[in-house]
């Protein structure tokens, strides 16, 4: 594929608000995991990773009809690290109808339906009049309170893929850019906690009692957590920072095999990895670092390990950071795409929180503590429920 | 710069799927559509998914179930291995029985929710069941855009199919939201429209597609029981170019995408 430029990045988890807390928490290999303590789901004995004071964030008053939880993550990570404004800059420079706007989630404003249920009427069942469901509910709502954030007018929507959403928009912008049908993109994943993945993932039997232990021999399943993040890509320009980061490939498949376990031996896994390096131009061999999906439940970490061991055999470091971050669902491409970037531009490779000891039945190098290595290119990856798979490859310009 | 006026997509059809009240299959469609025979709102009948396997076959809802009733007819008028093509999957709600179901659940004092719930609730459940029913290890995506999900899916399975070349199959879909959800999103019926898109002409094909970003007004249909469709199911957006396609004209329809762009399609017939 053409590369395409990382122009600007941003993300907010549990890890913090903005790159610099995110950084930090990363360099100090420090999780943002607690007890669940969130409203109507106490009664989990699990871990998330829910970002701080969202209650406090106030939408625009004219946009005030997408109030709700997702929306407010959205806001709260768009105003991080000069993003709005590169986005507002971008709109200028291009036009309202060049900029389109493809957001990754699974849920979006699902928690709004959940409490407005809640509150039927006790006669007619109706749901309550501030209900708004195509400003909420609806999938879609995080990219048109978006787009409306911005005014823009390009082309929009969400890809609802469960755990590989925002990682599959970057190859949707990266087609809708080389095919010119715009000139910048505003791509991301806004996720946020809600009852229904809580006690969704919970029925599953998939809910780790302790905060997540990716790839450990005695990892117990997933940590859920919340997250907002987002890259604006353009076209690469002539004189690019040798820091500056692209896009350099995007692989997508399918399990076809089960609609909520990963094939056994991650031929899908594999399938996707292999493509986006086939799409990059590059072997495995010249991956510096893979980002894994690692969500820490026993047959998904067993999968994905038997697909990068058969790609990449025991040399590629790697590692999962959902251990710090929690499984940030359909927000985690993106997020993980952001924590890459970083990982480029800042020179070291993220060591997996919580796993002192990796499992020894999954022959890969599992990294368990931090490195100084400056990567040239990394790999992450994204799958998700209904066996849909994504891998990015990222490299930096020089 | 490329202007949005400038720059234009190509596709060919190879087949189509579709499904709704009172339509039911192109074949039988294709004469309501032209004009040349009535139409009148029937119940839409969903055949059971007989591609999936046995368990998967009674874990599916009725959303997904319309998805593969289209899906696999566009297949079959194309005469096309399934396997070879990318999939685009695009509905505003998706699985609304389900969603009701779920909501109601941890409403309740027991939010035991189970697992078949948690995994039809995601918004790609239909383009997983697709996987497990063809066999496709393609890349599948699943896309929603509100009343513009039919512009958004055609938008990405034409420019997947410019960038990488590969034929796609576009599904899109809806089915009725039960109430109390039904008051808030009037849904009224089920519905399905799938196109199989090929880069290149070949035997089956039925026209010659040129798709580009317009904000001129979009087309409306004739008949007011069709439009009434159109406006209140997202997927039925796609009508009017089936319309053209059923009169058999070269001809330029404009679909409903996302205010203030409309997608201005040019139809040339192959045969």
């Amino acid at each position: 594929m053409t590369p395409v430029r990382f122009s600007h990045f941003t993300a907010s988890s549990c890890l913090g608000c903005g790159l610099d807390a995110t950084l930090a928490a990363l360099r100090a290999q420090r999780g943002g995991l607690a007890p669940c303590g969130f409203e109507g789901a106490d009664d989990l004995a699990t871990y998330v990773g829910e970002v701080p004071a969202l209650d406090a964030v106030a939408l625009p008053t004219e946009l005030a009809e997408y109030e709700c939880r997702n929306n407010r993550l959205a806001l709260l990570g768009l105003q991080q690290d000069g993003f709005s404004g590169a986005v507002a800059a971008a709109s200028a420079r291009y036009g309202r109808g060049r900029v389109g706007v493809l957001l990754g989630t699974s849920t979006a404003g699902m928690l709004q339906a959940e409490l407005a249920y809640a509150r039927r009427d006790p006669d007619t069942g109706a749901l309550p009049d501030d209900f708004i469901y195509r400003t909420t509910h609806n999938t879609y709502s995080v990219a048109a309170f978006i787009r409306d954030y911005f005014h823009l007018e390009g082309p929009a929507m969400v890809v609802s893929t469960a755990c590989s959403s925002s990682a599959k928009v970057f190859a949707s912008a990266a087609r809708l850019l080389a095919a010119g049908v715009i000139d910048a993109a505003l791509v991301g994943g806004v996720d946020s906690l809600c009852l229904t993945t809580l006690y969704g993932f919970n029925s599953l039997e998939l809910l780790s009692p302790a905060p997540c232990r990716p790839f450990a021999a005695d990892r117990q399943g997933l940590s859920i957590g919340e997250a907002a993040a987002f890259v604006l890509l353009e076209r690469p320009v002539d004189s690019l920072d040798a820091a500056a980061v692209l896009l350099l490939g995007t692989g997508e498949s399918s399990d076809a095999y089960h609609m909520s376990s990963p094939h056994p031996d991650g031929l899908g896994a594999q399938l996707a990895m292999s493509a986006a390096l086939r799409s990059a131009g590059l072997q495995a061999a010249d991956i510096d670092y893979i980002n894994l999906h690692g969500t820490a439940t026993p047959s998904n970490d067993a999968a994905e390990g038997k697909a990068v061991a058969a790609l990449f055999g025991n040399r590629t470091p790697a590692s999962s950071v959902k251990g710090a971050t929690g499984h940030t669902l359909g927000a985690a491409g993106a997020l993980e795409a952001v924590i890459s970037a970083l990982a480029l531009q800042y020179a070291f490779l993220p060591g997996g929180v919580n796993t002192p000891n990796p499992d020894p039945n999954i022959p890969i190098h599992y990294l368990t503590a931090n490195r100084t290595l400056a990567p040239r290119r990394v790999m992450t990856n994204s799958f998700g429920f209904g066996g849909t798979n994504c891998s990015l490859v990222l490299g930096r310009a020089g | 710069m490329a202007s949005p006026t400038t720059c234009k997509l190509n596709a060919w059809i190879d087949g189509i799927g579709l499904l709704g009240p009172g339509l039911d299959q192109w074949a039988s469609a294709r004469p309501l559509l032209a004009g040349a025979a009535d139409y009148a709102p029937q119940p839409v009948v969903v055949p059971p998914p007989m591609a999936l396997p046995p368990p998967e076959r009674r874990r599916v809802g009725l959303a997904a179930k319309v998805a593969l009733t289209v899906a696999q007819e566009a297949i079959a008028a194309a005469q096309v291995d399934a396997r070879t093509l990318a999939s685009v999957f695009s509905s505003s709600g998706a699985d609304g029985d389900n969603c009701d179901a779920i909501c109601r659940v941890l409403a309740s004092a027991d939010r035991h929710i189970s697992p078949t719930r948690f995994h039809n609730s995601v918004h790609n459940a239909a383009a997983g069941y697709w996987g497990i029913a063809s066999g496709a290890m393609t890349p599948a995506t699943a896309l929603c855009a509100y009343d513009g999900s039919f512009g958004a899916g055609l938008l990405e399975a034409l420019t997947q199919m410019a960038v990488d070349g590969v034929g796609t199959l576009l599904v899109t879909y809806e089915a009725p939201y039960p109430e109390p959800l039904h008051a808030k999103r009037p849904h009224p019926a089920a519905f399905g429209l799938a196109l199989v898109l090929m880069p290149q002409p070949g035997p089956r094909s039925l026209a010659a597609l040129q798709v580009q970003l317009t904000q001129a007004p979009c087309d409306r249909l004739a008949n007011a029981n069709l439009e009434a469709l159109r406006l209140q199911i997202p997927a039925a957006r796609g009508l009017p170019l089936l319309q053209v396609l059923a009169r058999g004209r070269a001809e330029r329809v404009v679909l409903e995408y996302l205010d203030p762009l409309n997608l201005a399609v040019d139809v040339l017939p192959c045969r």
